[in-house]
């Protein structure tokens, strides 16, 4: 089945190089691959669209992704702004660069979370600066740790092919965002301390990662 | 060798592969990534030709105008508004009989403002003697670019090879890019049948006043009748060291189809999967490609759509005062036979509206529940409260 994937970034987090680097390692495992920007008034800081699609035969559907059946988003201030749920299909994986679960998790009932501080390893890795840290190779290691593919040394192979600077500083933080992305998995089974009767997450407490339950950290995709 | 390429990248390392030596362009999004690369190749030496920057698309042409009189092979790319501007000189270099082959990447014509995938930018060349051909996806970009040189050299005219805005000028794709030996196979080195040489001085294109002008440009419509034969000469070339071939224009299940939908590029592409899909539902539809714009595939065009009882062409381009400029031509073909199918025209997809399988399996549907057109073109996916306001 072909798989359909929505990345949202801002103008200068290099969205669309990650989702051209993404479609390369998926080539190498053995998918076929398409992926396109959407191409407007791109500048630096403003919303940015990229698709990917993925399958094992050739693909043919040339028009825009409408009904992803995962999402990426590159910085979690943009579900201010943005519906990155519009279309998505029900059980989609989210995939969000947060320090913790975001605030914004409207319309998240019914979908998958997985969210990783890719500023932080970004950071760590001398990716960067504070203000506007080089986040979308940790984003690709969450991202084949999400779906279980590809691997991550084709993911490092990916990178070190595709990204002009710092080759090992960006395998570095791809490889750490795989081992450190949360994988909350179906958001309606995810509870915090006090709204255990809730099942949708209206505006949580920030939750600090290290609390929340071993089991909701590591849910298998 | 297969690789995750752009379709920009396709056309670019086709040129580098054909051995282009002279190579004119100035930049226009969304063909820039074209020339930004091939200015890339000649810097870095993988490609031994000259890149001249130029002030503009006008310029371009003319000056791969001047090199190919010198005998040499070359290039440009171009769209939308550049491609308008070059107007003047795509007669002079199909008159002059010039073998250039043009990158054109489908844009909407402004105002407003839009940069976007719109065939009206092509289509409105196609009075000025080129060659044109219209692809589908990156390998076809590749492959079409290479055999467009062959082609152009065999029959002294210019080809212009098509491509959509973004959908395949921007989009990363498998495409397999060929050894350098294989292409020299295919493709030798250019010999020019005339050329401007300082050993031999010569006036080329002077003036041709009324008792030769007509018969100028009989001699290049005879050319133009020779490049369907010639394209499948170099086509069954290309396959026996590729193995990959094309057409003029492409069939699928057309056979014991009742109702045939005709598009181009890309939306090809995406009709493969509605038909696919319409098929499995009982619906007897097939899908006509067309590549070959000029010269018009009339008589293949003829021998497939005669026994169907239905056609719908789908144009991402629009003549103003009249209908869809491929549903225009393919009435053209059809008229003269007295039994022919009646032919639906759809405009859709103009400034890089997207086509989606919706918006064909509802062109499907609209013809299907009609006996005639409603009218000579009907406009899918207008926005009525736009319209309206």
């Amino acid at each position: 089945m072909m798989q359909e994937i929505r990345f949202h970034g801002r103008g200068g987090q290099g969205t669309v190089m990650a989702s051209i680097a993404l479609a390369k390692a998926f080539f190498k495992a053995g998918y076929y691959v398409q992926t396109f920007p959407v191409f407007g008034s791109e500048r630096r800081g403003a919303p940015v669209e990229a698709y990917l699609r993925l399958d094992k035969k050739k693909i043919l559907v040339r028009s825009n992704v409408y009904t992803p059946d995962h999402v990426v988003v590159q910085d979690y201030r943009l579900l201010q702004t943005i519906d990155v749920t519009k279309g998505l299909k029900p059980g989609g994986w989210i995939l969000i660069n947060s320090p913790g679960l975001p605030d914004d998790m409207d319309n998240f009932s019914g979908y998958r979370l997985a969210c990783v501080d890719a500023a932080r390893i970004a950071l760590k890795h001398n990716l960067g600066t504070r203000t506007q840290p080089i986040i979308n190779t940790a984003m690709m290691g969450a991202f084949a740790r999400m779906l279980g593919a590809p691997p991550i040394d084709t993911i490092a192979e990916a990178i070190n092919n595709e990204i002009p600077v710092k080759q090992q500083q960006n395998i570095e933080a791809a490889k750490d965002a795989y081992e450190e992305v949360q994988l909350y998995g179906m958001v309606d089974s995810l509870q915090t301390e006090g709204t255990a009767q809730s099942k949708h997450i209206k505006n949580p407490e920030k939750v600090n990662l290290t609390q929340v339950e071993p089991q909701l950290r590591r849910v298998a995709s | 060798m297969k690789k995750v390429i752009e379709g920009s990248h396709a056309v670019s390392e086709a040129v580098r592969l054909a051995r282009v030596k002279v190579l004119s362009a100035y930049p226009i999004t969304p063909q820039t990534h074209i020339v930004e690369s091939l200015s890339e190749y000649c810097a870095d030496g993988s490609m031994d030709a000259r890149f001249m920057c130029v002030e503009s698309e006008h310029s371009a042409m003319a000056s791969v105008i001047g090199a190919a009189s010198g005998g040499v092979r070359t290039f440009t790319a171009s769209s939308s508004h550049g491609l308008a501007l070059m107007h003047e000189l795509l007669h002079w270099a199909s008159g002059a009989r010039l073998p250039i082959v043009m990158a054109e990447v489908n844009r909407a014509l402004g105002p407003g403002w839009n940069l976007w995938m719109d065939q009206t930018d092509s289509l409105a060349q196609r009075d000025t003697g080129w060659i044109q051909l219209y692809c589908e996806d990156g390998q076809e970009v590749l492959d079409t670019t290479i055999q467009a040189y062959r082609l152009a050299e065999m029959v002294n005219l210019p080809v212009m090879v098509v491509l959509d805005a973004f959908f395949l000028s921007h989009t990363y794709e498998p495409v397999n890019v060929p050894d350098q030996e294989q292409v020299d196979r295919f493709l030798p080195s250019y010999v020019p049948r005339i050329q401007l040489d300082t050993a031999n001085p010569c006036a080329l294109n002077q003036m041709a006043p009324p008792p030769v002008y007509m018969e100028m440009r009989h001699s290049t419509q005879m050319a133009m009748e020779q490049v369907p034969r010639l394209f499948k000469q170099v086509e069954d070339e290309f396959f026996s060291i590729f193995g990959r071939a094309y057409g003029p224009v492409e069939t699928v299940l057309c056979e014991d189809a009742e109702i045939v939908m005709i598009l181009t590029g890309t939306a090809a592409s995406t009709c493969r999967q509605v038909i696919s899909d319409l098929r499995s539902k009982g619906e007897k539809v097939g899908l006509l490609k067309l590549k070959m714009f000029r010269p018009f595939p009339t008589e293949l065009i003829r021998k497939i759509l005669e026994p169907i009882q239905k056609v719908a062409v789908v144009d991402r381009n629009f003549s103003f005062g009249a209908s869809g400029i491929f549903a225009q031509e393919i009435r053209a073909a059809l008229c003269n036979y007295p039994e022919h199918p009646p032919v639906f025209g759809y405009i859709t997809g103009l400034g890089g509206r997207d086509v989606t399988p919706e918006i064909l399996e509802d062109i499907y549907w609209r013809t299907r529940n009609n006996a005639t057109p409603k009218a000579e073109s009907q406009w899918v996916g207008l926005d009525q409260e736009i319209v309206e306001s």
